[in-house]
């Protein structure tokens, strides 16, 4: 295990880390795509490397595009990237596509909408699947967004399918999320109930071009206005059409509207402070998983226990407990 | 876990995705993570992408007979940016036996002619893939 940040005096004996690390800070999109890759396979070592960039991190505002499949949310990544591009901002953009739980391929093809952004050297554009982890998207989606930060990004725009609860995960750990919806997306209470609109910071109607676009941002305003207050911040309705290029400025104004709110809330360094506790949490507990992985699979007692819990001769409640006292002493170091 | 990633991308003029789209769905099917990128990307678009992604594989089809300009443009891009130890071109499309020999000494790791399966398609990547080191970052 390589969990232990290693001494800085090591470094000198891992050249390619040295000058893949200084090509990082210079600019170079070649060494943050293997950085990228490192943490996202959980190489050997990603921690550490982590820990290396963190001190360059903190600086960028982070905003989740989720919503249905087909909802136009790339191409809404698409022209908010033209449109902050223009302002000269540095740009970090991860598209997330779903694994395929019976072959654990992946058909990434969110780049399709987003090609004429491919020459701009200021943007950066990664797809990542979902690969089926249990939790560990998030976090890797999140590591990968620090990695984009630590690079420099002023925003990164992360995609996500609206739909299981790990794209859910991943929109709520953003600092403003935005929740497309369709016309064809159906009632405005349908919508709220698969969950989806909860965690919205903003509405985005897209594809307003179609029959029935304005009745649903009517009812939705309606919805809206019924459901009870937790936070002093007016939830906007903004519609858009992507494909057409409009109303792109105002849901780009409405995100730099609740990024400003959220700074001047007396809440704001709660809310961070949650984050970091949020963070440090999921990154002990991980640790902590792999230990007891590891552990257990050298112990010969938890094949003992296994066998006597199936004989009947002890039961599972008692077998943890006695087994946490065995390993115990490998969780800490 | 270490999986393998590949981009297909249709560079040139011609507008005939049918045939990526099956190759993109059989390698997805084959485990890999694939990138598509499109219908006429230039070759610069092509390699930032790749670079981007950070892919061991890129893979064109070109139908337009513009191959002996699109591929050797993106293996001496992919050169210039400093990708090329890491990355893979392979390719397809309508390339007469005759020019095979001139692109892979343009640096194009493999040409399927028309008559390829996507079987052959995936049991070369698979087996070029185990045949790479990456250099472990840390
Ligand atoms: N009519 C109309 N079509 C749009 C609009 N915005 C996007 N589309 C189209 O909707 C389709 C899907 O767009 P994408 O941007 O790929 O949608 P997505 O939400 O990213 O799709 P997934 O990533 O597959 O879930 C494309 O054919 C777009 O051209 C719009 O404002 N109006
Ligand atoms: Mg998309």
């Amino acid at each position: 295990m390589t969990d232990a940040a290693s001494p800085p005096d090591t470094l000198k004996s891992r050249p390619i880390l040295m000058s893949v690390l200084d090509k990082f800070a210079a600019g170079d999109h070649v060494a943050l795509a293997r950085i990228i890759t490192a943490v996202e396979d959980r190489r050997n070592g990603y921690q550490d490397l982590l820990a290396r960039l963190y001190a360059r991190s903190g600086r960028a505002w982070r905003v989740g595009i989720t919503g249905p499949p087909g909802a136009g949310k790339s191409t809404l990544v698409f022209r908010l990237a033209e449109l902050l591009a223009a302002q000269a901002k540095k740009l970090g953009i991860i598209a997330v596509d779903p694994t395929s739980p019976f072959t654990g391929g992946a058909l990434l093809g969110d780049r399709i909408r987003m090609q004429d952004l491919s020459n701009n050297p200021n943007i950066f554009i990664r797809s990542m699947a979902t690969r089926g982890s249990t939790g560990g998207l998030a976090e890797a989606t999140r590591d990968a967004t620090m990695v984009l930060d630590a690079f420099g990004m002023d925003v990164i725009l992360i995609e996500t399918v609206g739909v299981g609860q790990v794209e859910l995960d991943i929109a709520r750990a953003c600092d403003t999320v935005v929740v497309v919806f369709v016309p064809e997306s159906g009632d405005a209470i349908q919508a709220m109930k698969a969950g989806l609109m909860e965690i919205a910071d903003i509405y985005c109607l897209n594809k307003a071009d179609r029959e029935g676009a304005e009745r649903l941002v009517v009812e939705l305003q309606s919805v809206l206005g019924l459901r009870k207050k937790t936070t002093p911040w007016e939830h906007p309705v903004i519609s858009t059409q992507a494909l057409n290029n409009k109303g792109i400025p105002e849901l780009w104004a409405s995100v730099a509207a609740h990024r400003e709110f959220c700074q001047n809330q007396a809440t704001f360094d709660h809310r961070r402070e949650q984050r970091i506790a949020d963070d440090l949490q999921t990154i002990i507990k991980n640790k902590i998983d792999r230990r007891v992985q590891a552990a257990l699979r050298d112990s010969e007692s938890y094949r003992n226990k296994i066998a006597e819990i199936a004989a009947g001769t002890t039961n599972p409640y008692a077998a943890a407990v006695e087994l946490l006292g065995e390993i115990a002493g490998s969780l800490a170091d | 876990m270490e999986k393998i990633r590949v981009l297909l991308a249709k560079p040139g003029l011609d507008g005939h995705d049918r045939g990526i789209k099956v190759i993109a769905a059989a390698l997805r099917d084959a485990g890999m993570e694939v990138i598509y990128t499109g219908l006429r990307q230039t070759p610069e678009q092509v390699v930032n992408a790749a670079i981007q992604e950070d892919v061991r594989f890129v893979g064109m089809s070109i139908l337009s007979g513009a191959h002996m300009t699109l591929f050797p443009a993106v293996a001496k891009l992919l050169k210039e940016k400093g990708a090329d130890k890491n990355v893979h071109l392979f390719g397809g499309g309508i390339i007469p036996d005759q020019d095979v020999g001139k692109l892979t000494a343009a640096g194009v790791g493999k040409v399927f002619t028309p008559g390829a399966s996507t079987e052959d398609i995936v049991k070369y990547i698979r087996e070029t893939a185990a045949t790479m080191t990456d250099e472990p970052l840390v």
